[in-house]
């Protein structure tokens, strides 16, 4: 019958209408600025670099010792919008595998053209950029408050942690075998060296 | 006590333009009605805006407005004084003059009509003998408004949205008086108040209100399809249509002359739904004669703002049509059926009292529906898409 569907769809939104004041579960939205929803595991804003605490070298503030970022300028060179701009350092660090690396001397990351598309965080063999979930970066200042620097981007691996628990966990494990198997690695060469060492001093006898 | 009450404004009125010298006191007496008139409706509309953004808000299970003041009640004066502040644009290659009227237009036009309509017992500014006619003539007039805002702002949304308001007011016109001329059959009258008249006595404690009978029933469903498409309220909101034309005629208008327009749109709303009160709700008369004690404007506003609920309602319910099947609707259904109710007011008037009446012209008016509904209206003619191209 013709007006049966528009009073089937007037007693839905009638339903809506009394069952929100009744049930606060229907209400879908929060109230934003006093009450958040938390954010999800998988979301992603804009890239930030990873530090550690523990592997530090080379003098400064501890983010810039210990950045996992050794300039290798992949991201930028595959970033879409073209938002990265990395200066490589003249000098070397170690890095926690104890190998001499380069360090970015200038990392800026323009938020206003990144797109978010996270190709950074895929393409990075050190582990070093990740997405963070901070969502509130509005500002006043249009051009040099949205061109984020290294000290900016730098944020602990504690942090990364906290915002992506499962990922870092993974992470970890990975750098945690390769330091391993660096370090064998490094003894097996080191016990060769010094094997050699013996054999050319017990020619020389 | 209680007829102090019930004419509380008029006895008001008298009493302030006793101070005035007895030549002046009859225009003093209309200036004062007019100038209420004027500050009421607009103060209605600021509650009928916070009332729909939360009654959307409840639809859509959101909570709506909520920092303007307690509830968000304030979000409407924060409104107003953001419109008044806003630059006034108008587009260079517009016709500056009629850019200009259009927005004066609709609103005069607009408040025009509750010049003739009962707000109360007594309570009309002009008891007109024609006041029905009159109504509809204002009414009519906004159209003009809305077309000369589509054309003189040169652009094409504009001009599309003014093209389809024209098209669809035109289209529901028709239907609209048809609607209501039954009532003017039954009465006899083309005078508002001798229809309120007509409606306020009761019979076992129950009101004679018109849409109590078969053909008021049919021509208050007929009248309430067409002022939906009159006022361009969704599901009727092709003129506006925000989706594909901006804002549809008053893409161009901006500050305080768009706020005009969205004046005019909801007073117009009020009006309409005023003058459906009058015509078939009974006006001013309480739904019980038990409740006559309530003064006769409290049931007026009561029955008007109900209706301004059922409308956002509406809103929330139904999306918006496309433009044949507006037409087809309005040509197909609803204008065959106001020549049916026509019909059937005839029977009724010329049948005489007793049950008999009650069912022949039920029966009739249901025939009709279920004909015209299921034959035209539910048709669906559904096959392969065909395209055309420009060559």
């Amino acid at each position: 019958m013709l007006g049966e569907g528009i009073l089937k769809g007037m007693a839905e939104t009638a339903k809506n209408f009394f069952g929100s004041y009744f049930s606060a579960e229907r209400l879908t939205t929060v109230e934003y600025p006093e009450q958040r929803v938390a954010p999800f595991e998988a979301a992603r804003v804009f890239p930030f670099l990873v530090f550690d605490q523990e592997n530090r070298d080379g003098g400064g503030p501890e983010w810039e010792a210990g950045m996992r970022c050794v300039a290798c300028q992949i991201c930028e060179k595959e970033c879409p919008p073209k938002c990265i701009y990395i200066e490589k350092s003249k000098d070397k660090k170690l890095d926690y595998l104890g190998k001499a690396q380069y360090y970015p001397a200038r990392f800026d990351i323009d938020i206003s053209v990144c797109m978010s598309c996270q190709i950074c965080v895929e393409v990075c063999p050190f582990e070093a950029i990740k997405m963070d979930t901070e969502y509130e970066l509005s500002t006043d200042d249009r051009f040099g408050s949205l061109l984020l620097d290294r000290e900016q981007l730098a944020k602990s691996n504690e942090y990364y942690h906290q915002i992506h628990p499962t990922e870092a966990s993974a992470v970890d494990t990975r750098l945690a075998a390769e330091k391993v198997k660096a370090d064998a690695r490094a003894k097996a060469a080191a016990q060769a060296a010094t094997a050699k060492a013996v054999a050319i001093a017990g020619e020389g006898a | 006590m209680i007829e102090t009450c019930d004419q509380i404004f008029v006895l008001l009125q008298h009493w302030l333009v006793s101070f005035l010298p007895a030549a002046w006191q009859q225009a003093a007496g209309v200036l004062l009605s007019v100038a209420t008139i004027v500050c009421v409706f607009p103060a209605l509309f600021a509650v009928a805006v916070w009332l729909e953004r939360k009654g959307l808000g409840r639809i859509q299970n959101r909570i709506g407005p909520n920092r303007v003041g307690p509830f968000g009640l304030l979000q409407p004066i924060a409104d107003g004084i953001k419109s008044l502040t806003k630059e006034d644009i108008v587009p260079l290659s517009a016709d500056a003059a009629v850019h200009f009227l259009a927005p004066v237009l609709l609103v005069v036009t607009v408040f025009m009509g509750f010049a003739v309509l009962p707000m109360g017992r007594n309570m009309v500014l002009v008891d007109m003998d024609a006041g029905l006619l009159f109504y509809f003539a204002m009414g009519t007039s906004s159209e003009l408004a809305v077309f000369m805002a589509g054309w003189s702002s040169r652009n094409k949304y504009s001009l599309l949205g003014a093209m389809r308001a024209v098209a669809q007011m035109i289209s529901y016109e028709v239907p609209l008086l048809l609607s209501s001329v039954v009532v003017v059959m039954i009465t006899g009258s083309l005078s508002l108040t001798k229809i309120v008249e007509a409606q306020n006595h009761y019979t076992w404690g129950l009101p004679h209100w018109y849409i109590f009978t078969p053909w008021g029933f049919a021509g208050f469903l007929l009248y309430a399809i067409s002022t939906t498409a009159e006022t361009n309220r969704s599901p009727f909101d092709l003129p506006e249509g925000e989706s594909e034309l901006v804002a549809g005629y008053h893409t161009e208008y901006s500050g305080f002359k768009f706020a005009l327009f969205f004046l005019g749109e909801y007073v117009a709303m009020f009006s309409i739904s005023g003058l459906g009160t009058t015509l078939f709700l009974g006006g001013w008369s309480a739904p019980f004669s038990f409740l006559t004690w309530i003064p006769s404007w409290i049931w007026f506003f009561s029955k008007l703002m109900l209706s301004i609920f059922v409308f956002i309602w509406m809103r929330g319910t139904l999306p918006r049509l496309r433009q044949d099947q507006l037409m087809n609707f309005a040509w197909k259904f609803v204008l065959p059926m106001c020549l049916v109710n026509l019909m059937v007011t005839g029977l009724w008037r010329f049948m005489g009292e007793g049950w008999l009446r009650w069912v022949v012209c039920s029966a009739i008016l249901i025939a009709a529906y279920a004909g015209l509904g299921l034959g035209e209206m539910c048709k669906q003619r559904l096959g392969p898409r065909s395209y055309r191209y420009a060559e």
